[in-house]
C-alpha cells in the first residue's frame, strides 16, 4: 500500500509531463498544417502584387490606352493590349460554342443512353483527353490539324461563302491552315473533357425519384432530359461551362502553335491571330527594354483578372449546386 | 385520335433524333482522342531508338537524342514534387482535420480551387518576378519553384477529399484510447486516406511533367548538358517546342518522339493513379 502511495507523485508527475508534451506536439502540427493552408492564400496573393508590380511600368506609361490601343510596336515602344484580348476573347467563346453542345451531349449519353459496362472506360477515355499536355494538342495541331484544314476545308468554306455578304468577310481567304477559327478547334477539344466531366456530374446529383416521375408520365429520355434533368442542374452546367471557359482563355502552348501569333485584329476568323498567353509565350524572353517585358507582364495581370473572375464565378455556381445536394 | 398518335410519333422522333446526336457527340469525342494518339504514336513512333535516350539533343541538321531534355524534366519534376507535396498534404490536412468547420478553410478550399485552374503561364510570370528578376539569371531552381506551385494545388484538393471520406468513427476511436490529435492523424487518418492522396501525388506528377509555359521564361532551355540547378536547364516540353517550331526534318522528329514520350508517361501515370482509388468508386 505504503509503496504505491509513494509511487503516485512520480507517475502523476510523469503523466503531467506526457500530457504537456503531447500538448506541445500537437500544437507544432496544428500551426503546421495552418501554416500551409495560409501558404496557399499568400501564393495566390503573391501572384497578384508581382503581376501588379511588374506591369506598373506600362500602365503607368499607357494608361487606359493600354487596353484600348491596337499597337504593339518594340520598335517605337508602343503597345496596347487590345489586339491579343480580341484573339483571346474570340478563340474561348468560338471554343465554349463547340464544346458546350458536344459536351452535354457526351453527358447525356454518358448517364442516359450508355450500356453500364461501357460507361467506365467511356468516362475515362474522355478524362484521358484532359490529361494530355497542351503543347501535345499544340504540335498535332500545327503538323495535322492545320495543313488539313489548309488543304481541304478552308478552300471550301471560303468558296462556299464567297458571295454572301457578311459572311464573306468572316470566312475571308487566304487559307493559311493556322489562325483563329484552328486555335478555336484546338481549345474545343482541349476544354471538352473538363465541360464533359462536370455535366455528368451535375446530372448524377439528379434525384433518381424526380427522373422515375417523368417517365412514369410516358415522358421520352429526351423530354425527361430537356424537362427534367437539365433545368435541374443548370447552375451545374454553367458552373461547369464557366471552368472551361477559364481553361481556355489561359491556355498557352497550344494556341502559341496554331494562332500564327499577328498583333492586328481581322474580321476573318481565318486570319493568323494573337492572343494574350501566346503573345506572353513567344516574346517575354526575347523582350529587350523594361518597357517591352512590363508590357508583357501588364498582359498576365489582364489574363489573371479575367480568368479569376471566371472562375470564382464557377466556383460560386458549383457551390450552390453542391450545398443543394448537401454534399 | 389521328392527333394524338401523330404527336406521339413526333415525340419518338424528335427523342431518337436527340439521342442519335448525343451518341454522335460520344463518337466525335472518342474519334478525336483516337485521331491525338494515332497521330502521336504514328509520327513519334517513326523516331523512337535507344539514341533518342543516350544523346544529347542535336545542333541544327544534325542527328542526337534527348537525353539532357528527359534529365531536365525528371530533375525539375522531382524537386517540384518535394516542395510541393509537403506543403499540399499538409494544408489538405488543416482543412480536413483541425480546420474542417473554420472560416480559413472555406477561404482557402475558393482559392485553391482557382490555383487549380489558373492559367501556369501566370505562374511562370510570377516566378520570374519572384526568382528570376531579382537573382539576374534563368536556372532550374527557379523552374522547380513554378512547378511546384502547380503541384501544390492538385496535393490540396485530393488530400483534403480523401481525408474526409476517412469515418470519424475512426477518428473517434483513436482519440479513446487516449492519443493525441496529431497521432490519430498521422497514424489513423493517413493511413486509411493513404492511396488516395498518392493518387494526388501522382497526378500532379501528371500534370506537371508536361507543363510547357511556366518552364519559357524560368527554367528557360539548355543545349547541352547541365546539372547545375543555378544555371538553365533543359526539359522536355520547352525542347519540343523549340524543335516543333524550327524548320529542320531532325528538330521536328525529335519532337514528335518527345511528345509521345510524354504523353505515354502522363497516361501511363494517370491511369495507374485511377486504378488506385478505382475500387471504392465502384462501390
Amino acid at each position: 500500500m505504503s509503496a504505491v502511495q509513494e509511487a503516485l507523485p512520480a507517475i502523476r508527475g510523469s503523466r503531467d509531463a506526457t500530457v504537456r508534451r503531447f500538448a506541445l506536439t500537437d500544437a507544432i502540427f496544428h500551426g503546421l498544417t495552418r501554416a500551409a493552408a495560409i501558404l496557399v492564400l499568400v501564393l495566390l496573393g503573391g501572384v497578384a502584387i508581382s503581376l501588379f508590380a511588374g506591369s506598373w511600368q506600362a500602365l503607368s506609361t499607357f494608361g487606359f490606352s493600354f487596353l484600348t490601343s491596337e499597337s504593339w510596336n518594340p520598335v517605337t515602344e508602343k503597345f496596347g493590349a487590345l489586339a491579343p484580348i480580341y484573339g483571346t476573347i474570340v478563340t474561348s467563346a468560338i471554343a465554349i460554342l463547340i464544346a458546350v453542345p458536344l459536351g452535354i451531349g457526351i453527358a447525356i449519353f454518358l448517364t442516359e443512353l450508355c450500356p453500364r459496362p461501357l460507361r467506365r472506360p467511356i468516362g475515362m477515355a474522355v478524362e484521358l483527353l484532359a490529361g494530355i499536355p497542351s503543347i501535345i494538342y499544340g504540335i498535332w495541331g500545327l503538323f495535322v490539324l492545320a495543313p488539313f484544314l489548309q488543304t481541304t476545308v478552308q478552300p471550301f468554306i471560303i468558296g462556299v461563302f464567297h458571295g454572301i455578304p457578311g459572311l464573306n468577310s468572316l470566312f475571308a481567304g487566304p487559307p493559311y491552315g493556322i489562325g483563329l477559327l484552328t486555335s478555336s478547334l484546338i481549345l474545343a477539344i482541349m476544354v471538352l473533357p473538363f465541360i464533359t466531366s462536370i455535366t455528368k456530374d451535375v446530372f448524377d446529383t439528379v434525384p433518381p425519384v424526380l427522373k422515375e416521375s417523368a417517365y412514369g408520365i410516358g415522358c421520352t429520355t429526351w423530354e425527361v432530359t430537356r424537362r427534367v434533368v437539365i433545368p435541374y442542374t443548370r447552375i451545374g452546367i454553367m458552373g461547369g461551362v464557366m471552368v472551361g471557359l477559364g481553361r481556355a482563355l489561359g491556355e498557352t502552348m497550344a494556341v502559341t502553335f496554331v494562332i500564327g501569333n499577328a498583333h492586328r485584329i481581322s474580321t476573318s476568323l481565318f486570319a493568323p491571330a494573337t492572343t494574350i498567353s501566346a503573345t506572353i509565350a513567344n516574346e517575354f524572353t526575347e523582350a529587350v527594354g523594361d518597357l517591352y517585358t512590363s508590357s508583357l507582364v501588364a498582359l498576365g495581370l489582364i489574363l489573371f483578372v479575367i480568368t479569376f473572375l471566371i472562375l470564382a464565378i464557377a466556383r460560386y455556381m458549383l457551390m450552390r449546386i453542391d450545398a443543394r445536394t448537401g454534399a | 385520335m389521328s392527333t394524338a398518335s401523330s404527336l406521339h410519333q413526333s415525340r419518338k422522333r424528335k427523342n431518337a433524333v436527340m439521342m442519335t446526336l448525343c451518341v454522335i457527340a460520344a463518337g466525335i469525342g472518342l474519334a478525336w482522342l483516337a485521331l491525338i494518339l494515332g497521330a502521336l504514336v504514328y509520327k513519334g513512333t517513326a523516331g523512337l531508338s535507344l539514341d533518342v535516350f543516350m544523346q544529347m539533343t542535336p545542333p541544327p541538321g544534325d542527328a542526337g537524342g534527348l537525353l539532357n531534355a528527359i534529365y531536365g524534366s525528371v530533375v525539375m519534376t522531382v524537386i517540384a514534387v518535394i516542395v510541393g507535396t509537403p506543403i499540399g498534404v499538409l494544408a489538405g490536412t488543416y482543412m480536413a482535420e483541425y480546420g474542417r468547420f473554420s472560416k480559413l478553410t472555406t477561404v482557402v478550399r475558393f482559392i485553391n480551387d482557382i490555383l487549380l485552374s489558373a492559367p501556369s503561364i501566370i505562374i511562370g510570370l510570377f516566378v520570374y518576378e519572384l526568382m528570376v528578376r531579382p537573382m539576374g539569371h534563368f536556372s532550374a531552381l527557379a523552374g522547380s519553384v513554378a512547378l511546384a506551385i502547380l503541384v501544390i494545388p492538385v496535393v490540396v484538393r485530393t488530400t483534403e477529399d480523401m481525408l474526409n471520406l476517412v469515418p470519424n468513427a475512426l477518428r473517434e476511436a483513436g482519440t479513446a484510447i487516449g492519443a493525441p490529435r496529431w497521432v490519430v492523424i498521422k497514424s489513423v487518418a493517413y493511413r486509411a486516406a493513404l492511396s488516395g492522396i498518392v493518387t494526388g501525388i501522382l497526378l500532379s506528377i501528371a500534370r506537371i511533367s508536361g507543363e510547357t509555359a511556366p518552364l519559357l521564361f524560368t527554367a528557360l532551355n539548355n543545349q547541352f548538358w547541365s546539372s547545375n540547378l543555378n544555371a538553365p536547364m533543359a526539359s522536355l516540353p520547352v525542347t519540343i517546342f523549340q524543335f516543333a517550331l524550327s524548320p529542320y526534318e531532325e528538330w521536328q522528329q525529335l519532337a514528335w518522339t518527345g511528345a509521345l514520350i510524354i504523353t505515354l508517361t502522363v497516361l501511363a501515370l494517370s491511369i495507374f493513379a485511377r486504378s488506385l482509388t478505382g475500387r471504392r468508386e465502384d462501390k
